[in-house]
């Protein structure tokens, strides 16, 4: 494996033709010598996994004839893929996940973008304060995030509970219908802050002079957030909407830690649990051929929106 | 006229907007709150008194029944937590560094085609990747092990691209040629010079890859079995399963729970200028 990419490594380390061969610049073995750390772990721990997981999707355990036959492993071709879209359990798991992307997605994107907006006005004071509290969710792992929400949700220790039945409500966080917005609001809480300080960055680098001519003119702090900033900040707010979708689609940590509270998350409640899962009975083959649909998803879907957005915005 | 319009609109208006970040501030600040206020309780007023407010402050008696708890168990998941971490994010800040030095300064051919692959590497889920790995590291024996969870860990390909961009703006290539006139080599270069000029950058890559191993769940989950290797997320994870017959297991969830995300949220607050240094440059994208 070492020889591979100490090779390929050499191979694209030969200068370019552009350059004198004695303008003091790298010999090949140290360019190698540079990028070699990085890319044997990146081919080992990245490029072979994925590849020896494609390969694994296309096989096939199967059983000699009899009772008493033995198992054997053999090419399957698109077999397992097949059964993959035959699951009606991958089917309902997609479909929570994509209902959950559908809401939460933009819900969380637009309350980070008013709060990336009002920070970049001069309306607020204590902005500090605001931007510290909104990305200190960032710190805390998806885990510990759902063990602390899980407890607002519980009936028997939520203050929320309380203070909702104290105004004459019943809320049943962990109910059949609002298990998904509770997982969803973990989400939320988890990633609003990250995405506000990518936005709110965004703008910061946003010259003055640019909006100095329309604030002449008389346009509201209003008419300048929408159709001069936003406009601007495009970019990232693609940017965040793609990493949201990958994480979306990647959703395992929060949802594994409510269904030890509730009944009403099952053990393949979103695609990955399901490849989980499915791994966790053995069936590697079946479990390879989950993760490769759920990353060719992920990736149609991220290029699909920057190609989308970025013709529409003129990118 | 002209003139008080304006004025009583921004007045209403900054109104608006400071009530709307205040709702927005108690949102981010109530689980918190609410775990501390928990963490100082004794399990037996978790459900009999109201969340928000405190009762006896029992927060000692949590931390020593916390760390007494199974042989201690919980300090050797905060110790494994804190290894994973901090040598997996230094050596991962230093690999990435390397490549995306060479990446920003080296002209040589198959560079941007490199540069691309790593940038898809950007996009690769790594809950995709544990299931794969796990199956390879099964068939080389380090499964269950620390390295099973620290060797992937140190593979960070935002934190190439990061450096890639940090390098072409903080490195200069007038002081790259000058260190070469002087005879310096090319990893004397980097690491007497470009290193000074690249520390910002490198806390900022550092931190990003400090919080990703330190978030992580899914790998840990799949690769160990030996509780003794847990992270603590692992580790408050299957505690977090038991509570149902162990109850009184809740309090000590609820105050490892805290003890996890102190130091890192005080991290935070600290280091809070590198952070934006990273965000800004993957806003660039």
């Amino acid at each position: 494996m070492a020889d591979i990419a100490t090779r390929a490594a050499r191979v694209v380390a030969e200068p370019g033709g552009r350059r004198r061969p004695d303008d003091g610049g790298p010999r090949a073995g140290t360019v190698v010598a540079f990028l070699t750390p990085f890319f044997l772990p990146f081919v080992l721990f990245y490029l072979v996994p994925i590849a020896y997981a494609v390969w694994q999707s296309f096989l096939v355990v199967r059983r000699t004839g009899g009772q008493y036959g033995t198992s054997y492993t053999t090419f399957g071709g698109f077999e397992q893929y097949a059964q993959v879209f035959q699951n009606t359990e991958f089917w309902a798991s997609i479909g929570r996940i994509g209902l959950f992307g559908i809401v939460q997605v933009p819900v969380m994107l637009f309350v980070a973008l008013v709060m990336a907006l009002l920070l970049d006005t001069p309306l607020l004071r204590l902005k500090g304060f605001f931007r510290v509290a909104a990305f200190m969710p960032y710190a805390v792992p998806g885990v510990i995030a759902a063990i602390m929400w899980s407890f607002l949700y519980s009936p028997q220790l939520s203050p929320v509970v309380d203070l909702l039945k104290g105004a004459g409500l019943q809320p049943d966080f962990l109910g059949p219908g609002a298990v998904l917005w509770s997982a969803a609001n973990v989400s939320t809480w988890l990633w609003t802050g990250y995405n506000m300080l990518i936005m709110f960055s965004a703008l910061q680098a946003i010259p003055e002079e640019l909006y100095e001519a329309a604030k002449l003119d008389g346009a509201s702090n209003w008419a300048i957030a929408w159709r001069i900033k936003v406009p601007i900040i495009a970019p990232s707010i693609i940017l965040t909407t793609v990493f949201s979708i990958i994480g979306t689609l990647q959703l395992y940590a929060e949802p594994a830690v409510l269904r030890q509270i509730s009944s009403n998350i099952s053990s393949t409640f979103t695609p990955n649990m399901l490849a989980y899962a499915v791994a966790s009975g053995n069936n590697y083959q079946q479990a390879a051929a989950i993760s490769v649909v759920i990353a060719v998803i992920t990736f149609v879907l991220s290029f699909g929106f920057m190609r989308l957005t970025s013709k529409k915005a003129g990118l | 006229m002209s003139i008080q319009t304006p004025i009583r609109e921004s007045r209403v208006s900054r109104t608006a907007a400071m009530a709307l970040m205040f709702l927005l501030a108690i949102y981010f600040l109530l689980p918190v709150y609410f775990l501390i206020v928990a963490a100082t309780k004794p399990q037996g007023d978790l459900a009999s008194t109201f969340g928000l407010a405190f009762s006896h402050f029992d927060l000692f008696q949590n931390l020593s029944t916390l760390f007494g708890r199974s042989d201690g168990i919980f300090g050797r998941w905060a110790l494994n937590s804190v290894i994973y971490a901090v040598l997996g994010a230094a050596v991962g800040t230093l690999i990435s560094a390397l490549c995306g030095y060479a990446l920003a300064k080296f002209r040589f051919r198959g560079r941007e085609f490199l540069f691309s692959v790593i940038l898809g590497g950007v996009l690769v889920p790594t809950t995709a990747l544990a299931l794969p790995l796990f199956l390879l590291f099964s068939a080389t024996g380090i499964v269950n092990t620390y390295l099973a969870v620290f060797l992937p860990s140190i593979v960070s390909p935002f934190g190439v691209y990061l450096a890639r961009v940090f390098t072409a703006a903080a490195v200069p290539d007038e002081i790259i040629e000058a260190a070469r006139l002087d005879g310096a080599g090319e990893f004397r270069t980097f690491f007497s010079v470009a290193f000074k000029l690249l520390t910002p950058s490198l806390v900022t890559i550092f931190l990003f890859q400090f919080v990703g191993i330190w978030n992580n769940f899914f790998l840990p989950m799949v690769m160990l079995q030996e509780e003794s290797l847990f992270p603590i997320t692992l580790g408050l994870y299957g505690w977090n399963g038991q509570t149902a017959r162990v109850s009184l297991l809740q309090e000590s969830v609820i105050t490892g729970s805290l003890v996890s995300i102190v130091p890192v949220i005080i991290l935070f607050i600290l280091l809070q200028r590198f952070w934006r240094a990273g965000l800004a440059a993957g806003s660039l994208k």
